[in-house]
């Protein structure tokens, strides 16, 4: 590989978005977005279909115009200039290559329409080539181009042009799974080379949680929670967001200052959890410390809480193997029975019914096996990830 | 079952491929034939080319002359409606399913109004326009090129349009703007080459139609081809069945010509038209392109 640190000037630019907004007629998708992204950061915009995501690229892009709000480039507002003068580098989940230009052809084409020599062109298109690893196909068309190759030439060409920020959206959905993380990491490697601002959009958790410094979870026009990906795992701030990134167990409970009681037995609320959650929608923060007699997000004693419980926080142990109890105090495990069972490679994820009819999904280890029907007891192991207040309040 | 009788999945297997092609070629080329032999027929009885002579033979020049002024006017026709083709309609179809999407489901309805409007009734409404046309350019038989025009219009729209949407245009508009091109250069250098298929397709349907068009030029009084020739069977019925025969090769000329053209420059196989995800058109080629992308990982 060439010396493309030296060959693409490090231009990472700061890109503020400042009470974005966009409606289509009646209907707005993005309310009041803010978002401040640093000069080399990778963001990335995680959420479902419809939440916004992919709009907020289009409009930094220039594709779509915003109804209110500014959308600033180190400092200058760019709101009002066209796609074709924003300087953007774009990277579509259609391949959206030229099919009548070659490999090579695709990638000259951002700096034929900078006037860029020819000589030039020529040393660029290879060198932008070779950074994807696909010098040795410049002759060739896009259609006899895996789904990969191709979306390897719509970066070189997105980077050519040594752009001020590069937009991914959703350039891996329309990959086999193997090309897909194996991309994903060379983008993240190119992208820390070139040290560009940039963006990425996806609906994959998994993806964003993998790629990004941070990740900017949305839902219905609004930002939920920014945050590195680890906090957003481990310290939601919305349930929409604890819901989303992983998997919790939604467990309803009551509130007491020695713990949550959750279906018989008794929950320790500590640290993160016991913050409670902020209202997106409002952006008001419940989180407090509870000064006025109460506890975080206003809970006292008695207050009717849901609480999120991740898989791998639940132990699991069989009761036919081990019939006395070995990983709680008596009274303070649950009982059930198993329902389904399913091998993840190095985890298994089994889905249990307590006495009570709910069901609990638990991880752990896969040299742990259970048969449907087989009765276990499962224990907490870890803290909910996060606690809010039930929408009606216990008898 | 053996690969080689089995076909590719969703086409029909090469016998019965065959047997439609020789069943379409027939179908076509029992009237030709036909007019072909009835062209040769002797008025005394007998076969000979005495009325092919007759046609070309200079001496006749005053009897055919208003076939050939309609034959040229038709030339004129087909090629200035062609240039309404490329010159006004491509632009306005790409512009409305680049920006204006929503305006297409109404744009598609217009375009079906001249085949669900009888010709004659369509004719009822140019006459007062036309008088107001010839006012303004003159009574030349190039302005019956806006009434062609609008004939031509539904078959080049599907044409145009069926393309449009088959190479992803929005998205390779968006792509190009995005690396800083012009509208203008979105339309020349990025969707215009993609929609060489299309573009050629309307542009044969639009010659065809214009050389064949008779009740709009009739009832407008122009002499085109179609006027002429049937002044001229009434007098001459050889001579209108010659030059509909060679008007018939003149176009399939230009049809082989064109697909000539299409396929030297290997439009057609850069053209094939792939969503995401899918594979790539042939097996070969995707095997190659899989067995690059291998190469690639295990160097990287």
């Amino acid at each position: 590989m060439v010396d493309e640190a030296t060959v693409y000037a490090q231009r990472g630019t700061r890109i503020e978005f400042a009470g974005v907004e966009k409606a289509y007629g009646p209907t707005t998708v993005l309310h009041g977005i803010d978002l401040d992204i640093a000069p080399g950061e990778f963001v990335a915009l995680l959420g479902p279909s419809g939440c916004g995501k992919t709009t907020l690229l289009r409009c930094l892009a220039g594709l779509e115009g915003v109804t209110g709000g500014t959308i600033a480039v180190d400092g200058r507002d760019i709101a009002r200039v066209p796609a074709n003068r924003r300087d953007m580098g774009v990277v579509f989940q259609a391949y959206s290559l030229f099919p009548h230009m070659t490999v090579g052809q695709n990638v000259e084409f951002g700096l034929r329409m900078r006037r860029v020599a020819r000589d030039e062109r020529a040393t660029r298109v290879r060198e932008a080539l070779e950074l994807v690893g696909l010098g040795h196909l410049s002759g060739r068309f896009a259609h006899t181009l895996s789904g990969g190759q191709q979306q390897r030439v719509a970066l070189a060409r997105a980077l050519v042009t040594r752009p001020q920020a590069l937009l991914l959206d959703e350039p891996l959905s329309a990959l086999d799974a193997k090309v897909r993380v194996r991309l994903r990491d060379e983008i993240r490697a190119i992208q820390t080379e070139l040290g560009i601002t940039t963006i990425f959009v996806t609906h994959d958790q998994e993806e964003a949680l993998a790629i990004a410094d941070r990740v900017a979870v949305m839902n219905g026009g609004v930002i939920e929670q920014l945050g590195a990906p680890e906090d957003l795992y481990r310290r939601p701030e919305t349930p929409f967001v604890a819901g989303f990134i992983g998997e919790s167990n939604r467990i309803e409970g009551v509130y007491g200052s020695s713990g949550i009681a959750l279906l018989g037995t008794r929950l320790p609320v500590l640290g993160a959890a016991r913050a409670g959650f902020r209202d997106a929608s409002s952006g008001d923060d419940e989180r407090g410390d509870g000064g006025d007699g109460g506890d975080a997000a206003g809970l006292v004693d008695g207050t009717a809480v849901r609480a999120f419980v991740r898989p791998e926080h639940l132990v699991i142990v069989s009761v036919e193997s081990s019939p006395v109890d070995p990983i709680a105090p008596a009274g303070s495990a649950l009982s059930g029975v198993v329902v389904s069972s399913g091998f993840l490679g190095a985890q298994r994820r089994t889905v249990v019914r307590l006495s009570g009819g709910d069901l609990l999904t638990v991880q752990h280890p896969a040299h742990q096996l259970f048969a449907a029907d087989e009765r276990v007891r499962l224990e907490f192991a870890g803290e909910p990830v996060a606690v809010e207040r039930a929408a009606e309040e216990p008898a | 079952m053996n690969g080689a009788l089995r076909g590719v999945p969703g086409r029909p297997v090469p016998w019965l491929r065959r047997a439609i092609l020789v069943g379409i070629c027939g179908l076509f080329l029992v009237p030709i034939v036909s007019m072909l032999w009835f062209t040769f027929r002797l008025q005394g009885g007998g076969i000979g080319i005495d009325h092919w002579a007759a046609l070309f033979n200079p001496e006749n020049e005053r009897a055919y002359r208003n076939l050939v002024a309609g034959i040229l006017n038709s030339l004129l026709l087909a090629v200035l409606t062609v240039a309404i083709v490329w010159a006004l309609f491509l632009p306005t179809i790409v512009l409305v399913h680049l920006r204006f999407p929503r305006l297409a489901r109404v744009f598609e309805l217009l375009t079906v109004l001249p085949i669900a409007i009888p010709a004659i009734v369509l004719v009822v409404g140019l006459a007062p326009l036309y008088r107001g046309i010839v006012g303004v350019f003159g009574g030349g038989i190039w302005t019956l090129a806006f009434a062609y025009g609008v004939l031509v219009l539904p078959f080049a729209y599907r044409a145009i349009a069926s393309d449009l949407q088959g190479m992803h245009a929005a998205t390779l508009a968006e792509a190009a703007r995005s690396l800083g091109a012009s509208w203008f250069t979105v339309l020349v250098r990025v969707i215009a080459p993609g929609l060489r298929p299309g573009l050629t397709s309307a542009t044969l349907i639009t010659a065809a139609v214009v050389l064949g068009e008779f009740t709009v030029s009739s009832l407008l009084n122009r002499v085109t081809m179609q006027v002429a020739l049937v002044e001229v069977s009434k007098s001459d019925p050889y001579a209108a069945v010659i030059t509909s025969l060679l008007s018939l090769v003149i176009v399939f000329a230009l049809l082989f010509l064109f697909a000539s053209f299409d396929s030297r420059l290997g439009l057609r196989g850069r053209m094939e038209r792939r969503r995401p995800g899918r594979a790539a058109p042939h097996a070969s080629q995707h095997r190659r392109a899989k067995n690059e992308e291998k190469e690639v990982s295990t160097d990287g």
